[in-house]
């Protein structure tokens, strides 16, 4: 322990710590809490039972009631032990309530019910993990879809904006065409238009494409982003005009050029894209909020917001199917979180 | 799946030889041009035309040429106003109330969000143990999606949440957040400056770490106090990434929808009801569908965040001169 106080209050260079260290780390430590304590609580109230769940104040390990199975009753029932009255300290089961009074019976008499005060009583309670608030989720409704529709979507969008944007961005980094300029401009331009101003007529569009309601409907007007062509030209800027002339003397063709040569050439950029890619596209919310109506199409996202209405009260699903939601994007921070922070800091969001 | 989409790719090969052939010098750039251009084309200069288009129609047909022709009758609609600063004065009141709520929000979000997000740099970019960690701990939330991050604050914050149990242990009465306007906005802003704090960092702290040691050494050389370090050398120097960063914060602060709307769902009442918002009720979850006017919205929501992008791409630029 004292290491680990000794290691944690180390400062590199100086010798004491300033009051300034100890604001910073108490500040870090702030922060530590305020990220991560909301998706723990989150990910610890998954696994209540709905009793727990409504339970005030709420406790931070997940409690349920110890159950025990008497002949004569078809339900489990709840055990309970006695703190006061005539049976204080006996372990009994209730067999149902009753306004203020319980109707109890011992466990070695199951027979015979004997009433005993609520505040009597003090349920026996062990941690458990309510592991049916997730099995529900794939029995009660239709999560695999959703999860299917949401995965088909980041896919096969993210492997379309990847090509596409890869050649578009190939094309203005490798020659030099009339009209170039005005590409280039053109792709500021598209920057400058988000989707969020263009809703109605991308919805209209869509729609004349027949598009509308199918996962193609959100999967192609998404598919070609400015973002992405500015990092990967960027990118394909540094890879040396020269070792594209020697292809041509062997007679590569341009196309065996982008795709054999320059392509493997801007893997760490393409990473980076398709990291950024896929973290969009899980998390999209309003256009397929737009393009999507039956929900049988719903992504996740959709799922979870239409849910949350209607389910007010079903908290213990809800929360399940929160925690299922983030679980790829968290799995993903794990592995991949250097890239992502260079990826977003060079491109500037999106 | 990558030996599907590579065998494709070589079958491309073929009539892309043939094109190579008719096409002189560096004209084959258009063919690797192509799908990207028709993607624009479909889904970002067409649909800029045709939000004009309806924004200057009128009736609640979808089809364009079903439409009649109203001028600017829309735009009309949406700044009839005897009172600018009073939405009931407004024939559009809750579009009013929307972009009032939208102002309002943008000044809290891209103030609090500047400030946390500048202290945090400047706490990561102090001599700490675990630079790395600590980084991505403020970054996390980042990627989390607004649906997952609404849910969590909401749990967090329901009658018999977690919040009101800390508000009883300090012997303090329980609140039902959601349903009090302001209470309810106050946490529309937290929670959306919560989400997004770590990417800012991040700029800033690259901004931070940009600044060359040795001005720092100079001014421990001359004994300069800390207070006045930061006054004098570190805050101008950051300046030019903090004005990148309060402009592209307030780019995405006009375009907040998500979060706040799985979060609130605009309530209670209008409260919390952002400009997005009334563009998507107004064009899409309402009936009729009242295309022209989200459209005619759309269009003065494009003008303000058009002019934001100018902003930060002269921001950008001068910091990369710089």
């Amino acid at each position: 322990m004292a290491k680990a106080i000794d290691f944690l209050t180390r400062t590199r260079g100086h010798g004491k710590l300033h009051w300034t260290d100890w604001f910073t780390y108490a500040y870090l430590l702030f922060g530590i809490l305020l990220m991560f304590g909301p998706v723990v609580w989150l990910v610890m109230s998954s696994f209540k039972t709905d009793a727990e769940l409504d339970r005030f104040p709420p406790r931070f390990l997940p409690y349920a009631a110890q159950t025990v199975e008497l002949e004569g009753y078809s339900k489990p029932l709840p055990l309970y032990k006695v703190v006061s009255g005539e049976l204080a300290g006996e372990t009994v089961a209730q067999v149902r309530r009753i306004g203020l009074t319980s109707q109890v019976v011992r466990l070695d008499a199951p027979d015979q019910i004997v009433k005993i005060g609520l505040k009597d009583r003090e349920p026996i309670e062990r941690i458990s993990i309510a592991t049916e608030n997730y099995t529900n989720l794939f029995s009660k409704f239709d999560f695999l879809r959703f999860f299917w529709n949401s995965t088909f979507i980041t896919v096969v969008a993210t492997v379309i904006m990847l090509i596409v944007n890869s050649m578009a961005a190939f094309a203005l980094a490798k020659y030099k065409f009339s009209g170039r300029a005005a590409v280039m401009a053109m792709v500021i331009g598209v920057l400058m238009i988000p989707q969020t101003v263009v809703l109605v007529p991308l919805f209209i569009v869509t729609k004349e494409l027949g598009m509308l309601d199918s996962l193609w409907g959100v999967i192609v007007p998404g598919a070609a982003t400015p973002t992405g062509i500015f990092l990967l030209r960027q990118y394909m800027l540094t890879i040396p005009d020269e070792i594209l002339d020697a292809a041509r003397m062997d007679k590569a063709s341009e196309w065996k050029i982008y795709w054999r040569i320059v392509l493997p050439l801007s893997a760490p950029a393409i990473a980076v894209l398709a990291i950024l890619a896929i973290m969009w596209r899980w998390n999209d919310f309003l256009w397929p909020l737009i393009a999507l109506s039956r929900s049988d199409n719903f992504t996740l996202q959709l799922a979870l917001n239409s849910f949350q209405g209607e389910m007010t009260t079903q908290w213990s699903s809800l929360l399940a199917m929160t925690v299922l939601t983030l679980l790829p994007v968290a799995l993903v921070f794990a592995f991949l979180q250097k890239y992502i922070a260079t990826g977003i800091a060079s491109t500037g969001g999106k | 799946m990558i030996r599907i989409v590579s065998f494709f790719m070589d079958l491309i090969d073929i009539p892309m030889r043939h094109a190579q052939r008719y096409l002189r010098g560096h004209s084959i750039a258009w063919v690797f041009l192509f799908p990207n251009l028709v993607l624009f084309g479909l889904f970002a200069f067409l649909p800029i035309l045709l939000n004009v288009a309806y924004a200057f129609t009128g009736t609640d047909n979808i089809m364009l040429w079903d439409r009649t022709y109203v001028a600017g009758e829309n735009f009309a609609a949406l700044t009839a106003c005897s009172n600018y600063l009073d939405a009931n004065s407004c024939e559009l009141d809750l579009f009013w109330r929307s972009v009032h709520n939208t102002l309002l929000f943008i000044v809290l979000q891209v103030g609090i969000m500047v400030g946390v997000s500048l202290v945090t740099a400047l706490i990561l970019n102090r001599r700490i143990r675990a630079r790395g960690f600590f980084r991505s701990v403020f970054f996390f939330p980042v990627l989390l999606s607004p649906v997952v991050v609404a849910l969590i604050w909401k749990w967090i914050l329901q009658r018999n949440g977690l919040m009101n149990a800390g508000l009883e242990q300090l012997g303090l009465e329980r609140v039902v957040w959601m349903l009090d306007r302001n209470w309810a906005f106050a946490w529309s802003v937290f929670l959306s400056v919560w989400a997004h704090m770590g990417f800012y960092t991040l700029i800033l702290l690259a901004g931070l770490q940009a600044i060359p040691r040795d001005v720092y050494d100079a001014a421990t050389m001359d004994a300069a106090k800390p207070f006045r370090t930061f006054y004098r050398i570190t805050l101008p120097l950051l300046m030019p990434t903090m004005l990148v960063v309060m402009v592209l914060a307030l780019i995405k602060g006009v375009q907040t929808f998500d979060e706040v709307y799985a979060f609130t769902g605009g309530g209670p009442g209008s409260a919390t009801t952002l400009i997005i918002q009334y563009i998507y009720e107004t064009g899409f979850a309402g009936a009729p569908r009242l295309f022209g006017l989200a459209s005619a919205a759309s269009i003065i929501l494009a003008l303000v965040l058009a002019a934001l992008t100018f902003l930060q791409l002269k921001f950008t630029r001068r910091n990369a001169d710089g």
